[in-house]
């Protein structure tokens, strides 16, 4: 679930803020891009895939592929189109039920 | 419900133009884009870069600021952060913004989508750490991130960017993987007159080069067999280049050969397409200003109608923004054809070296026509060899893939996939690209939530009883 990131923060300063990804607790870049932040935290994969449970993480960054996905306070979203938020419970979508993309 | 004269869909280097000289006209604009920032993924947060990321991505970067600040205007409105998600009826636009539906409606509308990575299936592409060129450059404008110990495969300028600019923030990547030929090389010598009249194109790409060769960046040419290895995560790039196979370990592979017009709204309406052999991709057909075919009102401008990078859709933008000023009464014509006179020239300066780029870097051979056991449907995991066994069944257009395998249908709705399935057809069945056509794009194109939708109602039903 969490490896040393291969992703470098150029630029680390600034306010953090404590979120959940799938039980763990993260401190990210509150206002940051959450795709993003995800991945300079070492989060892999994002989410497995519905068809044959293939692990995912972001792909293209910018909204289009859905690779991204992930479930906040329950609604399923594209990462790479949300902004960290403190507090945010994340959860990896389709997880632990039988979901239909 | 809003109304305005203009409704523009993405705020990239066309929107942000074409809103400019539509307010400057007298039009009332309403800019809609679904980034928290103007500048689109060309000038991704080119307002909020700092000395340190203005140094690592360049001076042609830092030209999106001017876009950008000349956008405050007492007749644009910008919403950002906005998910278009239906046009309907050619210019009402339905749209999401901080968890509430509404509607927009123009009397003109202009789409200025953008483009997207050309999809590039090649096995393994769909493993964490594979991602395009273009992400590092989205998370390096955007989050200033760098990615260390990368491996960049497939062909075009961008790649040559893309690694000069993380050789600047010190993680250069492991290596350049090119798959275009010395035989392309040559061939696109032909269109040397071309890029010689964009020459500033070709500067900066030599330039580009020599900085990767003082780096002392490993390049491969004429690469081939391209498959990315792991499990969970990437794990190496194997490829074929010299008649050798070679093997990089690696944990992430950055993508790119080339890009393509995003057209998923254009399509959502009915524009017509028409192949492009040139650009390999599907266009949508418009007349010189950039006023869609066979719908009234609608323009688009920018990639989305055509690749011609960051400069030509800016003008694109402003010379739609003519024609739609003129249509309302604004501009009369001769006043437009004035303002649009020099506009022209410089597109045309900027389009010179298309040609040249197009020949030189052409689309990977083996991502257009991947093997049987490469997925090409990320979303639905369906792969090569399915859609040639859909082909040897009867399946002659991408829309009858749907029913056979649900290709197309998953979330992305077909964007990483359709230009493969159309060429697989294509290829399989012996027709050319246009009579294989593309899928039918329909609304919603970016999900929406019932809880979204009941707003949207709610309000409409508000005004109703005022």
């Amino acid at each position: 679930m969490k490896t040393a990131s291969t992703f470098r923060e150029l630029e680390p300063e600034g306010p953090r803020v404590r979120v959940r990804f799938a039980g763990r607790d993260l401190l990210l870049r509150e206002g940051g891009n959450l795709a993003a932040e995800l991945l300079a935290a070492g989060v892999t994969p994002f989410r497995r895939t519905p068809v044959s449970g293939a692990p995912r993480a972001p792909f293209c960054m910018m909204g289009a592929c859905f690779d991204c996905l992930v479930e906040i306070d329950g609604v399923t979203r594209q990462a790479c189109m949300c902004e960290v938020g403190p507090g945010m419970e994340i959860a990896m979508p389709f997880a632990e039920r039988d979901g239909d993309a | 419900m809003r109304d305005a004269d203009l409704v523009i869909l993405g705020a990239g280097p066309a929107g942000m133009a074409a809103a400019r000289t539509a307010a400057e006209a007298g039009l009332v604009v309403v800019l809609l884009d679904e980034q928290p920032r103007a500048g689109g993924q060309i000038y991704r947060d080119v307002e909020r870069a700092g000395e340190r990321r203005a140094a690592i991505l360049g001076a042609d970067y830092l030209k999106g600021a001017d876009l950008v600040r000349d956008l405050p205007h007492p007749n644009i409105r910008h919403l950002a952060g906005a998910t278009a998600w239906q046009v309907e009826e050619g210019r009402r636009v339905a749209f999401t913004l901080d968890g509430e539906a509404e509607l927009v409606e123009g009397r003109r509308l202009l789409i200025a989508t953008g483009a997207l990575e050309r999809p590039m299936p090649i096995p393994g592409w769909t493993l964490p750490g594979v991602m395009t060129a273009g992400a590092a450059q989205i998370l390096l404008k955007q989050s200033g991130m760098v990615c260390e110990g990368a491996v960049l495969a497939g062909c075009g300028p961008l790649l040559y960017l893309v690694a000069a600019q993380m050789c600047r923030a010190g993680t250069p990547p492991l290596a350049l993987v090119e798959t275009q030929t010395a035989a392309d090389r040559l061939a696109a010598l032909r269109h040397i007159g071309g890029a010689l009249r964009g020459w500033r194109a070709l500067a900066k790409g030599l330039g580009l080069l020599a900085e990767l060769r003082r780096a002392g960046v490993r390049r491969y040419t004429g690469a081939s067999d391209l498959a990315v290895e792991g499990g969970a995560q990437a794990q190496a790039l194997r490829f074929t280049a010299g008649g050798r196979a070679h093997r990089i370990a690696c944990s992430t592979v950055l993508l790119h050969h080339g890009v393509v017009p995003n057209t998923q709204v254009a399509r959502s309406i009915g524009v017509p397409h028409r192949w492009d052999d040139a650009q390999r991709a599907f266009v949508p057909e418009r007349d010189p200003w950039g006023r869609a075919a066979g719908l009234e009102g609608v323009f688009i401008a920018g990639d989305g109608g055509g690749i011609g990078g960051a400069g030509a859709a800016a003008l694109a933008g402003r010379l739609a923004a003519l024609a739609v000023a003129c249509d309302l009464g604004r501009l009369s014509p001769g006043e437009r054809d004035r303002a649009a006179r020099p506009l022209r020239a410089a597109l045309s300066r900027e389009l010179a070296v298309r040609p040249f780029l197009d020949r030189a870097y052409p689309p990977f051979a083996g991502a257009l026509r991947p093997g049987d056991d490469t997925l090409i449907c990320r979303c639905e995991e369906v792969t090569a060899g399915d859609i040639r066994r859909y082909a040897s069944i009867g399946c002659l257009g991408p829309n009858q893939t749907k029913a056979f395998g649900r290709v197309g249908m998953g979330p992305c709705q077909g964007r990483y996939c359709g230009l493969t399935v159309t060429e697989l057809l294509a290829d399989a069945n012996g027709r050319s690209q246009d009579e294989t056509g593309y899928y039918r794009i329909r609304p919603p194109l970016k999900p929406v939530t019932l809880g979204e939708l009941a707003a949207l109602a709610a309000s409409q039903s508000k005004e109703t009883a005022e």
